[in-house]
């Protein structure tokens, strides 16, 4: 299993070496290398998958393999391979979904300029995924985070020529690194308490008390913060919808399906890092980002933004399912979701295709024109709006009954329920308005509507087979397969941590959550059908008449605009204050110093000039003066000479005299 | 009163004749009358190391030295005149006037 599981990582590594270097000279631009790359990945995870299913044992590690990597001395860092269940499930969705947005891309990418280069970032993100579930330390995970983050920054700016889509890579790998500190941070914490950066040796040493109190709370909080940023969370969420700049295949694998799921995942992994305090947060966290999102998709016109807030507003479910308790849940959504929403996405990418416009307000009546298009849409829209029974069904309910558990528990906590129930009345809401607005009623822009066609076979077979697991309501293994850790698993119990709601609280509260959740999602459908489809209710006078909470949801509540305000001005702001320092003071000192050095060497040229050679001058004039008047002695004259010796000679004796 | 020639009457000669030397030495153009002149300078030391050997020595020293300073100058004068034909030479003149290229 090991081997098959180090293919599954290295196949789309030497598919990416390959196609990035001479990709554009294959037959094809290469297309079928990363695609048959990752198709052979996926029948590789198959046999993982089947061996967890076959186990059907929730602690039960498939594969685990470990390498010393770094060795400083007295600190070793290996670098290792570790499957589980998790995992197995992770290999599957990940290699499925990118296999499909593989196929579907062949299609969708077809007359691209970078098709070749294309197909190399999608397997470098593939890549860097499998790599991201499969290594069993904090150290691998981050440098496959930041790799994830790499391959996603290049894909959304893929079109870079557009301002708007190299600005929004931009975004999204800034907003996301903010997260990352954090996460750094949290594992940098980790290290220097525990001094390992595997897994489990964590989890022994968090069970042994190593790091408690509320030092483990803060740690839990930093390593949530990656998760922030890169699931998109409240309120590091921005990224995401600008995101959608990038092609929509890879929206659907990257911003949908996987990389966005990580976040989640990673707080799955390290679930028994978190402490009550952290998980309270996590769930909170998780219950606004639900809510704003999912307000936000009402009033968005762009298919694909509302589709990409939607997801931002699921992934606050599965914090909120994975904060509350629901662990199972919470990854269960992840899973589900993965599926339902590559398919929404892939969907939007074939209706997108077809009329060349994102806008709803130009589309209508597509169902006649692109019909399998539609169903299969119309299975994701089920699916997200938690209509039984489609998968999204069961894991909505799951985590909502988790929610409900944890507000009977705590009572003080029963908003969150409340508030994601509301939530999920709303995702039915906005789902479809989408289905109603894009594929029923009149065609709004008559000329796209007539050029409209329905999306070759490589873009509806990934469609119908997305559609297929996602109408798959036997998602019961799951709960076998993924079952919540406990951190007496792991050591003697020296911090045994209480976790909220210590038992798998889903069952319980079931009934109640699944009548509720039923109930939101009728409702919200049926609203959506009279205010779009029989226009009982007209939607503009609504949107008159409720301008502040229109304007305030169309603004995405000024979350943009208030980091506009505050950290890009704020950060702009500075560095005017500091370019003014910089030109004002520092400039003027530089330039003070290099006028004071001119200023003194012209004084000691002055004195260079006048007093030094003034006096070598001097006493060479003096000579020459004085020479000028003695000269006139030296006649030449051999008898002037001897005359003046006597002289000389005479005087002497005169002066003797005396 | 009877003249003794003493020591002094030699004494006077030879500044006499020292004079008229230096006289001819300081004064004459042409270089021969010079050297001649330093003959006579010569001659008069030669008059007073052998006043002097006569009236203050009891041995022969000043008339010997005498006798070598008449060597050497005999030398000399070989030496000097060779010098003026070679100013002669030179300067087509033994004019002393002519020959003051060291003049400053």
């Amino acid at each position: 299993m090991i081997n098959n599981a180090l293919f599954i990582l290295l196949l789309p590594l030497a598919a990416f070496v390959v196609q990035i270097f001479i990709g554009k000279r294959l037959p094809r631009k290469g297309d079928w290398l990363p695609t048959s790359a990752m198709i052979a990945a996926f029948l590789l995870a198959v046999p993982i998958f089947v061996e967890a299913l076959s186990t059907y044992e929730p602690g039960y590690v498939i594969a685990r393999e470990t390498w010393n990597w770094l060795d400083f001395g007295s600190v070793q860092i290996s670098f290792g391979i570790m499957i589980d269940n998790l995992t197995a499930i992770m290999l599957v969705v990940v290699t499925l979904v990118s296999s499909l947005v593989h196929l579907y891309s062949i299609g969708y990418m077809q007359d691209d300029p970078k098709y070749n280069r294309y197909f190399a970032y999608l397997s470098l993100f593939s890549f860097s995924m499998l790599g991201l579930i499969l290594v069993d330390n904090f150290f691998g995970i981050y440098v496959f985070w930041e790799l994830v983050g790499l391959s996603s920054y290049l894909l959304i700016g893929f079109w870079f020529e557009k301002k708007s889509a190299a600005n929004a890579s931009k975004k999204a790998f800034i907003t996301n690194r903010v997260g990352d500190v954090g996460m750094f941070a949290g594992i940098m914490i980790i290290f220097s308490t525990i001094g390992s950066f595997t897994f489990e040796s964590v989890f022994v040493g968090v069970a042994n008390g190593q790091l408690a109190g509320t030092m483990l709370t803060v740690t839990g909080i930093l390593i949530f913060l990656g998760a922030v940023g890169k699931s998109a969370q409240f309120p590091l969420h921005v990224w995401l919808p600008d995101a959608m700049e990038g092609p929509t295949p890879v929206s659907a694998l990257i911003h949908a399906a996987t990389m966005v799921a990580a976040g989640v995942y990673m707080v799955g992994r390290v679930f028994l890092l978190f402490t009550p305090d952290a998980l309270l947060i996590i769930a909170y966290i998780g219950t606004i980002t639900a809510f704003m999102a999912a307000t936000i998709a009402i009033v968005q016109k762009d298919i694909k933004r509302v589709l990409a807030f939607s997801t931002i507003s699921q992934l606050g479910y599965m914090m909120v399912g994975i904060g509350t308790g629901g662990y199972t849940a919470g990854l269960m959504h992840l899973t589900t979701h993965a599926m339902f929403k590559a398919l929404l996405f892939l969907g939007s990418g074939s209706v997108i295709h077809a009329l060349h416009t994102q806008d709803m307000t130009e589309m209508g009546g597509l169902r006649k024109k692109a019909p399998i298009t539609f169903y299969t849409f119309l299975i994701g829209t089920l699916a997200l709006s938690g209509v039984p029974p489609f998968s999204g069904f069961w894991s909505k309910d799951a985590i909502l009954a988790s929610a409900l558990e944890f507000g009977m528990l705590h009572s003080a906590h029963i908003g969150i329920f409340v508030i994601m129930a509301l939530s999920a009345g709303i995702t039915a809401f906005y789902m479809f308005r989408v289905i109603y607005m894009t594929f029923t009623g009149e065609p709004r822009d008559k000329g796209k509507y007539d050029r409209a066609h329905e999306s070759p076979l490589i873009m509806t077979i990934p469609l119908a087979i997305l559609a297929l697991i996602a109408a798959n309501p036997v998602w019961g293994w799951f709960k076998g397969l993924i079952v919540k850790p406990e951190l007496s698993d792991y050591g003697a119990g020296v911090a045994q941590i209480s976790h909220l709601g210590g038992h798998d609280v889903a069952h319980t509260a079931h009934t109640g959550a699944m009548i509720t959740s039923i109930l939101v999602a009728g409702s919200g459908i049926l609203l959506a059908a009279t205010v779009y489809y029989w226009k009982k209710i007209s939607a503009e006078s609504w949107a008159k008449r409720l301008k502040p909470i229109y304007n305030l949801l169309w603004n995405k509540y000024y979350v943009d605009e208030f980091y506009r305000a505050t950290f890009i001005n704020g950060t702009l702001f500075k560095a005017r204050l500091l370019a003014a320092f910089d030109g004002k003071v520092i400039d003027a000192v530089v330039n003070g110093a290099a006028r004071l050095t001119v200023f003194v060497a012209r004084v000691k040229g002055t004195f260079d000039l006048k007093i030094v050679d003034g006096m070598v001058n001097g006493v060479a004039n003096l000579v020459g003066l004085v020479s000028v008047r003695l000269r006139v002695v030296q006649t030449g004259k051999i008898q002037n000479y001897i005359l003046m010796a006597l002289a000389a000679i005479i005087l002497i004796f005169v002066i003797q005299q005396f | 009163m009877s003249l003794t020639v003493g020591l002094h009457h030699f004494l006077v000669l030879s500044a006499i004749l020292f004079s008229l030397g230096l006289y001819a030495v300081v004064t004459k153009r042409n270089a021969v009358t010079v050297l001649m002149g330093v003959e006579l300078i010569l001659n008069a030391a030669n008059l007073n190391f052998i006043a002097f050997g006569r009236f203050l020595d009891t041995d022969l020293d000043g008339q010997i030295f005498s006798v070598f300073v008449i060597v050497t100058a005999a030398a000399a004068a070989a030496v000097a005149l060779a010098i003026v034909l070679n100013l002669y030479e030179r300067i087509k003149t033994v004019n002393l006037d002519e020959a003051d290229s060291l003049a400053g």
